[in-house]
């Protein structure tokens, strides 16, 4: 059994506590890092993320993106959405086609 | 092409025969769970996408609702009635086999079973906005568990794709003709040597006969 969490600023993710999510607000950048670590050491099997937050830790997702748990899924927050969520998917069409075939960007 | 570093023997000769032909049938099955792999790649990366979009969507809709809920109701308000969940949910994970590649498969369970548990707070103080708004959100937990499912299972076949890819293009162009190389190297150096026998030998049969009818000639009582 393991739990849901969701990273992100608070405006964002206090809604989804309502459904049994777990939610871990982070409204200070600088503090993103360390708690992010100590989310995905944690007895998590899917952590999303705010895009604006997963901006700013892609070298820290990219570390599980191979492993078979956690699952971070980068969502929309209230603000400074970025598209990331498909950029990654973009680029996981790269990496396995060699050219990207699906989104035609 | 480089030709491995080995002495051209018979034995030489047999061993790299029968890694040639191991390697020619990794080759094709390699290729073939590469190619079965990419088949399904594609297919789960065209409903990623789907989703994916929906999804997005869907999420910014419910946090749009939210804002407008923290719009009429006081700050502290909707704290008090968010941040005391009556409801949680756990994940049990599975596991699927796609071709050697372990993907996760979530089922999620709730502490309490009832529907209505998402209501964290009474309805007398607070408003509408905010159960619309819960209401959308616990529709789409669905949806966001399949997504993340899906997105680790393609993430994790798009690394595996990429592997046996290079596995293959490592058999198929380097492994396979160096072992062609020298097996022909080692058949040519084979086939010299018995010519080259053939030949001293031919050339001492010859000396011998000679040498024979030289005797004959010399001393012709022997007959």
């Amino acid at each position: 059994m393991v739990k849901i969490a969701f990273f992100g600023d608070r405006e964002s993710i206090k809604g989804f506590a309502a459904v049994g999510i777990n939610i871990c607000p982070c409204d200070d950048l600088s503090q993103a890092k360390t708690q992010f670590k100590k989310l995905c050491s944690g007895d998590y099997g899917i952590i999303y993320i705010t895009e604006e937050l997963a901006a700013e830790l892609s070298q820290e997702i990219a570390e599980f993106d191979e492993k078979f748990l956690p699952a971070i899924i980068p969502l929309p927050g209230v603000k400074n959405n970025n598209g990331i969520g498909e950029d990654r998917l973009r680029a996981s069409v790269e990496k396995a086609v060699g050219s990207d075939i699906i989104f035609n960007k | 092409m480089a030709v491995l570093n080995v002495n051209p023997t018979r034995m030489e000769l047999t061993r790299l025969k029968k890694q040639l032909t191991t390697a020619v049938r990794g080759h094709k099955l390699l290729k073939d769970k590469r190619d079965e792999l990419m088949r399904q790649y594609l297919d789960l990366i065209r409903e990623n996408k789907n989703l994916r979009r929906e999804v997005e969507r869907e999420v910014q809709i419910a946090n749009s609702h939210f804002v407008r809920a923290s719009s009429v109701m006081s700050k502290q308000a909707l704290d008090t009635a968010l941040l005391a969940p009556k409801q949680e949910a756990y994940l049990t994970v599975d596991t699927k086999n796609v071709m050697s590649v372990d993907i996760p498969v979530f089922s999620v369970t709730t502490r309490t079973s009832e529907a209505s548990d998402i209501y964290s707070y009474g309805f007398a103080s607070t408003s509408f906005e905010l159960d619309d708004a819960v209401d959308k959100v616990s529709k789409l937990l669905p949806k966001m568990l399949r997504l993340a499912e899906i997105e680790k299972s393609t993430s994790r076949m798009a690394a595996e794709i990429e592997k046996t890819r290079r596995r293959v293009n490592a058999l198929e162009h380097v492994m396979i003709p160096r072992y062609r190389e020298t097996i022909r190297m080692i058949t040519m150096k084979l086939e010299e040597n018995d010519r080259s026998s053939r030949a001293r030998l031919m050339k001492v049969k010859d000396m011998m006969v000679k040498q024979t009818i030289e005797n004959h000639k010399s001393n012709p009582e022997l007959i």
